[in-house]
């Protein structure tokens, strides 16, 4: 395996890293410690939160990518596809590799369409053919696969109650050195729903998640789960892959747009005069113009970039990475500025209060006042606004791909899916399952995301607090 | 109350300016002439005097900023910037690329587009305080909790797929109305009705939520209490002195969007091939007609400041509070 490191890779890990430094700097300081213990109190944002980590942590995967090893190598020095595989692929195993001619069905055995199949005494017929891969270990599909569906939805069932209640006993026993008690008295507090942390809630959601996790990965084993698409690609792993996408799009967006936002508020708000003219200007123009067109109009300029310099890419998938920074970069062009003016007026506020005039008064450059009292008197509005942001910004990722001024055609992403399904609508029986895959997928995704960004919303703003 | 206004056309101004270098920058100095000829010509292969012919053909052979080799007042007036950029200051928005009048097209689109978009805004507005009033009213209450995570899942699903939806069950079982297309005068009416509609329910989630917390903001402050210690009833108070307060950010917030109106629904306009200006900017971005693309950031931007204007305005006038300085 040779690793690549895509740009949007790299800056993913930054933001896992600054994540980290955010938690330990959050542990130590009570005024940030205290609103995420109120967060932790609250069962549907943990649950929420268990959600968003699965998210996290199958989009982390698949940003490790690596060159795989070629299997044929005659001289000594190993030879590396050009391709580029992830480690989400080694999880997946032969999702990817396992397509079918066409259509099909989810759960299916036989194609979606008719077509004409030589049988063995020579003769031709016309009939559904089978699928080289969806239900291939049954010998009389037509009349066993129910069955073998039951079976393997039951057998998913007790290995996802297997490890989920390995997983509760782990909980439990960790919790109870935590709190010097008993196996048993830490059993029935979560029984009761005894604790602050909504440790009841989170382990719920955990056992349903992984029994749902365990069923389709053993339904995965045997059929397309969620069917698969016009050129026989198993749609449940384009979606699986699509998680990536859309977490980048969500969150280095705002990771993009931040610096700006936070230096450029601070600055109109603590300065005045003719920084905040100037500031003000910037962001009344770029506000002007709307969002959809100036995104259009810089895809438009990337794809005439890209045109002339297709020699500059060593793969498509450097190529669609470079797009999907720039859309990143573009998005936070257009909504930095709901941020920036949030942080303006807070600072005009701010700057008034006792503390900031005491220290002007002993001479602190402006520079310190700055970054020491006025922006962790603010950090809770940045807080706010990247939750709020981060759901929009994956629901924008759609429409935008929709009108094909989102990601590279050739990347996974949940519009991508859209875009191609739609064509199919019209088809009689109707080709529903890429839709259905990208709507669950989002769906999940996004309402996690608003349930936990309203529990973070409450918990911060200090007008809601009671 | 009329210099005011005067006062702030004139802000307005720098701001247009601004937008116009923008988006001269981002068409013509990042992205030049040869580019965009090349991009419509095909890629590869093309021959130097086709795009000469080309840029020549839609005036873009010219300079860029400074015609030296013409005479007097021309030296600027016979450029790139002052043809395809000045001139959009008096609405005069040239031709597109593929040589129709931009300037016709967008008085002919704009109608289907307001029948889409105008209809919508009033609809919507009456149900959504409806809906959060309602809500308002039944605040804590199973009425409350549950309409308030019904709006969070409604606001969690794509608007695509409320238009898929909506356009796969009229299409498939009800057959009502038609799932997509125009006609001319009062025809049209029957297709305006499903593109409403789905523009309504996909609204519901958002609009109803943060009306709801507008109206418990307001339900909050001391005027209630007057009036509820002066014994009138729930019902009253709600009706009468919430809704009229709660109305002052709920019109501003309409009053920005009134004149984008005429801009129409992108993704909408577009599902249900509605020819308004919408899809008329879908169809500049997907045919890369960038002269197209260039009057709708420009049209759009002229739009927005006249909101934003007109915001202040009603600020006024809805509250006496606020006073015009």
């Amino acid at each position: 395996m040779m690793p690549v490191i895509f740009v949007t890779d790299a800056l993913i890990f930054l933001l896992v890293f600054m994540v980290v430094v955010y938690v330990f700097y959050a542990r130590q300081h009570e005024h940030l410690r205290a609103p995420w213990h109120n967060v932790s109190s609250r069962p549907l944002a943990m649950s929420a939160a268990i959600i968003l980590a699965i998210y996290i942590v199958v989009g982390l995967l698949d940003s490790l990518h690596f060159h795989p090893k070629l299997e044929v190598t005659k001289s000594s020095d190993t030879i590396y596809s050009t391709e580029v595989s992830s480690v989400l692929d080694l999880v997946l195993g032969d999702l990817h590799q396992n397509t079918e001619r066409t259509y099909s069905a989810p759960l299916a055995s036989y194609a979606f369409a008719k077509e004409m199949i030589d049988l063995p005494d020579g003769k031709q017929t016309r009939t559904y053919p089978r699928l080289k891969y969806g239900g291939a270990h049954l010998d009389e599909p037509a009349t066993d696969s129910a069955a073998d569906i039951t079976k393997n939805i039951f057998i998913g069932c007790v290995f996802g109650l297997v490890i989920s209640s390995i997983l509760l006993g782990l909980i439990t026993f960790i919790l109870s050195k935590a709190h010097k008690t008993s196996f048993r008295r830490v059993l029935k507090q979560i029984y009761k729903n005894d604790f602050h942390v909504a440790w009841t809630a989170m382990i719920i959601t955990m056992s349903l998640t992984i029994i749902v996790l365990t069923i389709v990965y053993n339904l995965a084993q045997y059929y397309h789960v969620f069917g698969t698409d016009k050129v026989g690609q198993d749609v449940l792993y384009q979606a699986i892959k699509s998680i990536r996408t859309g977490l980048v799009i969500g969150t280095l967006t705002t990771l993009v747009m931040l610096p700006f936002a936070i230096m450029m508020g601070l600055m109109a708000g603590y300065f005045r005069g003719w920084i905040d003219d100037v500031i003000q200007y910037l962001y009344t123009t770029l506000n002007s113009i709307p969002g959809v067109l100036l995104i259009a109009a810089s895809i438009l300029l990337l794809q005439v970039y890209i045109g002339n310099h297709a020699d500059d890419f060593n793969s498509i998938e450097e190529r669609a990475d470079l797009r999907l920074l720039f859309l990143c970069i573009i998005l936070g062009i257009t909504s930095w500025t709901g941020l920036c003016r949030l942080l303006r007026a807070e600072t005009l506020k701010l700057r008034e209060i006792d503390y900031v005039q005491a220290a002007q008064a002993f001479g602190v450059s402006n520079l310190s006042i700055m970054l020491r009292h006025l922006l962790p008197n603010v950090m809770h509005i940045v807080m706010i606004s990247i939750v709020i942001d981060f759901s929009g910004l994956v629901l924008a990722e759609a429409v935008l791909s929709y009108i094909n001024i989102g990601v590279d055609p050739s990347m996974n992403s949940w519009g991508n899916m859209i875009n191609g399904a739609r064509l199919e609508m019209a088809r009689e029986p109707i080709v529903w399952w890429s839709l259905a895959a990208a709507f669950v997928f989002m769906f999940v995704l996004v309402l996690a995301a608003n349930l936990f960004s309203d529990a973070v919303r409450d918990a911060f703003d200090p007008r809601l607090r009671h | 109350m009329i210099s005011y206004i005067l006062r702030r056309i004139a802000y307005a101004f720098p701001i247009l300016v601004g937008v116009n270098i923008i988006t001269f920058i981002l068409f013509f100095v990042v992205n030049t002439p040869d580019d965009m000829a090349r991009m419509q010509l095909g890629m590869k292969r093309v021959s130097e005097t086709a795009i000469t012919k080309w840029k020549e053909e839609r005036g873009y052979d010219k300079p860029i900023l400074w015609n030296s080799s013409s005479e007097s007042l021309e030296k600027i007036t016979d450029t790139i910037f002052f043809q395809n950029s000045v001139k959009l200051f008096v609405f005069d928005f040239g031709r597109s690329d593929s040589g129709r009048d931009i300037g016709h097209d967008i008085s002919q689109r704009m109608w289907p587009s307001l029948a889409i978009t105008v209809p919508s805004l009033l609809l919507g507005l009456l149900a959504y305080i409806s809906f959060g009033l309602t809500l308002a009213f039944f605040r804590g209450s199973y009425v409350d909790v549950s309409g308030v995570i019904l709006c969070v899942v409604m606001m969690s699903i794509s608007g695509l797929f409320y238009i898929i939806g909506g356009q796969y069950l009229i299409g498939k079982f009800l057959h009502l109305v038609p799932i997509s297309g125009y006609d001319t005068g009062f025809n049209a009416i029957k297709f305006t009705i499903l593109p409403i509609l789905v523009g309504l329910i996909g609204g519901i989630g958002a609009s109803t939520r943060w009306y709801r917390t507008i109206f418990l903001e307001e339900m909050g402050k001391d005027y209630v209490r007057t009036a509820k210690a002066k014994g009138l009833s729930e019902a009253r108070v709600l009706y009468q002195h919430v809704l009229m307060n709660g109305l002052i950010p709920i019109l501003t917030g309409v009053v920005v969007v009134l004149p984008s109106l005429f801009m129409g629904s992108l993704i909408v306009e577009s599902f249900f091939a509605i020819p308004g200006l919408g899809s008329y900017t879908i169809d500049a971005i997907s045919r890369q007609d960038f002269a197209i693309v260039r009057s709708m950031v420009f049209l759009g931007s002229v739009l927005y400041i006249i909101g934003l204007i007109l915001t202040d305005i009603s600020y006024t006038l809805v509250d006496p509070r606020v006073r015009l300085n």
